[in-house]
């Protein structure tokens, strides 16, 4: 008897780190010892591009996933930071640049992305479905023509270039070590702040909305507040992404966000799968090592190395044909399989 | 339209006094402070006319979108793929045969059949779902574009017209009076105006064959209920074929009417098929005087804001989308 209740008590002692699955810990440690492994290339153009498109397309995958929205205009919120930082901070287009410090800038392109992405979302909100996706995807193209059509804010054509992360802590932040760590921390903390979210009393009626909008509005909360919030929150991490993205490549211009990027963000959140926060960064790895290294490839099999786009059109067409979960999706059937009750057929889990 | 009168007399009177204002600038001869305030009316004129006619383009493409989407709801964002295709197959069998009509049932035919191929193996097999139906046809699109550019390289294509209709029609708009008295007419491309026609011509001939028809009562019968039309009987799995076939293949022939307009290469696609979101968006979805409407708004906002406001032009078509968007979200002649 004291027995049992010393291990309830225990139970209930386990302090939060022990909580942690053990998956966590071996991940968290191989990402940590990673810059000790792997070159600079791997570091800054794999794992630091994958991290950023991983922010942003789990930007997508809360608006999705949680909510049910399929917004095409995170890439465009994400674009539209990158701008504001090269317009308030520093770049090489002196005469547009305002080239106010950083903790000016940074706020204020945070800020700027994140009302764009809760105006585009109180629009799409007025719609839904089939409806939301074609609505974002009007704004964003609209956005990719304007910002190549207008020099006096955006530059049209060209852009900015020049656009470089700040010297903080007397550390250049865009040295592939620094940086990895730099796209990990904010990686892994938008990753924890989506987990966190979606287990608030906020996600939990989001993803009773997602469900059942009419039921959830009987119940007296306002459905549409919760999908401009769900916007908001979802362009602050876009937001971040961008601003990242921007450093990465040091310029943004009209093609950062353009149609193309746009329908990539979709692609990666796919194929990695909508259920999971991980999912988005598993995408944008697939993506981002498919990118660099599948011209490598093709044209090792003989291929010409333009046939890339066919690659990923195919890929991204099989998975959403036969799986529409993406990696994920797969992964739970293949669990689901090997838990399989021969007698009864049934997956293990569920009933 | 006497009930909308009757409803709303405000906007009835601001959208006949606007409607006046567009014919006087358009039939008369412009008084000098609008010249120096605005420009020459040749360039005004020159505007309007494109702007029509791109609308006759944008309706094209958008009425097969719009009819697609309005009887069966799926969402075919591979639409402008099916218009590049048509462009180029145009293209091929312009050049091959010389005969620049022969172009036109060909593209029809050719993409209708891919069309039909699209919904027998992809669309029917996810009836109802959105998001992967949307989510199927962005791949098609992305692989559709990239066999494309691998056939067809990334040159600019211009389909030319036979020498008929080659060279200006004088127009009987009177653009300005000279010194002496003699008014000057305008000049305006002679192919550009059959094809206007030519489109207007399909405009109301679809609508005849929707109204007036048993295929179109069979079709306006499905898109209001199509359960209870295949319970009564109808194949609809047959009426879904046909209509789909139509829509791709009137975004085919829309293809050769836009290779000889302007131009077609790799990205004219990803243009087309947002003309006819938007166009489809303003109009409302599954409505054909809807997509008129809609493609001659979007076409007249877009030559009209490239010639005063070249910047802002495409802020213009956007800013018409967001207002129908808050003031009728099911779109102009959209159904709630």
């Amino acid at each position: 008897m004291t027995m049992i209740s010393e291990m309830e008590k225990n139970r209930q002692e386990r302090s939060w780190l022990e909580k942690i699955p053990a998956a966590y810990w071996i991940l968290g440690i191989l990402l940590l010892i990673m810059p000790g492994v792997a070159g600079d290339f791997i570091l800054f153009q794999i794992f630091g591009w994958g991290f950023i498109l991983g922010i942003i397309a789990l930007s997508l995958m809360f608006l999705a996933g949680y909510g049910g929205m399929v917004s095409l205009v995170q890439m465009t919120v994400a674009g539209s930071a990158g701008y504001m930082i090269a317009i308030f901070g520093v770049s090489a287009i002196e005469n547009i640049s305002l080239g106010w410090p950083w903790y000016l800038a940074i706020p204020l392109a945070l800020a700027i992305a994140t009302l764009f992405g809760t105006l585009a979302g109180w629009l799409a909100v007025r719609t839904e479905g089939i409806y939301t996706i074609m609505i974002t995807l009007a704004i964003a193209s609209a956005f990719f023509y304007f910002t190549r059509q207008n020099y006096v804010i955006f530059n049209g054509f060209s852009g900015f270039n020049g656009v470089l992360p700040p010297n903080l802590f007397g550390v250049d932040w865009r040295q592939p070590a620094a940086f990895y760590y730099l796209t990990l921390f904010w990686a892994v903390l938008a990753y924890g702040t989506v987990i966190y979210v979606s287990r608030s009393p906020f996600g939990l009626v989001l993803q009773g909305i997602r469900d059942n909008p009419r039921r959830m509005s009987a119940l007296g909360y306002n459905v549409v507040a919760h999908r401009v919030a769900a916007y908001a929150f979802a362009a602050f991490l876009a937001a971040i992404g961008g601003i990242l993205l921007t450093w990465q490549s040091a310029q943004i211009s009209p093609g950062t966000a353009g149609i193309g990027p746009v329908i990539d963000i979709l692609v990666i959140t796919v194929i990695g799968g909508m259920r999971h926060p991980i999912g988005p960064f598993i995408g944008a790895l697939i993506y981002v090592v498919l990118k660099t290294f599948a011209l490598d490839a093709l044209v090792a099999i003989g291929l010409s190395g333009e046939r890339f786009q066919l690659l990923i059109g195919i890929g991204f067409l099989a998975i959403v044909f036969w799986s529409s979960d993406g990696v994920l999706g797969i992964w739970n059937h293949w669990q689901q399989a090997r838990k399989r009750d021969p007698l009864l057929d049934r997956g293990g889990s569920t009933p | 339209m006497r009930e909308f009168t009757r409803r709303h007399p405000v906007w009835t009177v601001v959208l006949f006094i606007l409607a006046a204002v567009l014919l006087w600038m358009i039939f008369a001869v412009w008084p000098k402070w609008l010249v120096e305030l605005i420009g020459k009316k040749k360039v005004f004129l020159n505007a309007v006319f494109n702007g029509i006619t791109l609308g006759g383009l944008y309706f094209l493409v958008a009425s097969g979108f719009t009819l697609i989407f309005g009887l069966m709801r799926n969402v075919n964002l591979a639409h402008g793929s099916l218009y590049l295709l048509g462009g180029y197959i145009g293209y091929e069998v312009a050049a091959l045969t010389g005969y620049w009509i022969l172009a036109f049932p060909v593209a029809f035919i050719l993409v209708g059949l891919l069309g039909m191929f699209l919904q027998f193996f992809v669309f029917r097999k996810m009836q109802g779902e959105d998001l992967r139906q949307t989510l199927v046809t962005i791949g098609i699109s992305i692989v559709l574009a990239d066999l494309m550019l691998w056939i067809w390289g990334g040159d600019f294509y211009n389909i030319s017209a036979p020498e008929v209709l080659n060279g200006p029609l004088k127009t009987f708009f009177v653009t300005a009076v000279k010194s002496s008295g003699e008014p000057v007419f305008m000049k305006y491309p002679m192919v550009r105006i059959v094809i206007f026609l030519a489109s207007v011509a399909l405009g109301i001939g679809i609508w005849i064959l929707l109204n007036r028809t048993r295929i179109g009562m069979l079709i306006r019968a499905g898109v209001d209920d199509g359960d209870m039309l295949s319970a009564m009987g109808t194949r609809i799995q047959t009426v879904f074929l046909g209509v789909f076939a139509f829509g791709a293949g009137l975004a085919g022939v829309a293809g050769v009417v836009g290779g000889t307009f302007q131009s077609i290469a790799p990205g004219e696609d990803i243009r087309f098929l947002l003309a006819s979101l938007v166009v489809v968006i303003v109009g409302g979805m599954g409505s054909i005087p809807g997509a008129a409407i809609g493609a001659l708004l979007i076409g007249l906002a877009e030559q009209l804001g490239s010639v005063y406001a070249p910047t802002y032009s495409v802020v213009l078509t956007f800013l018409i989308m967001v207002l129908v968007l808050a003031f009728r979200p099911q779109g102009l002649m959209g159904r709630a």
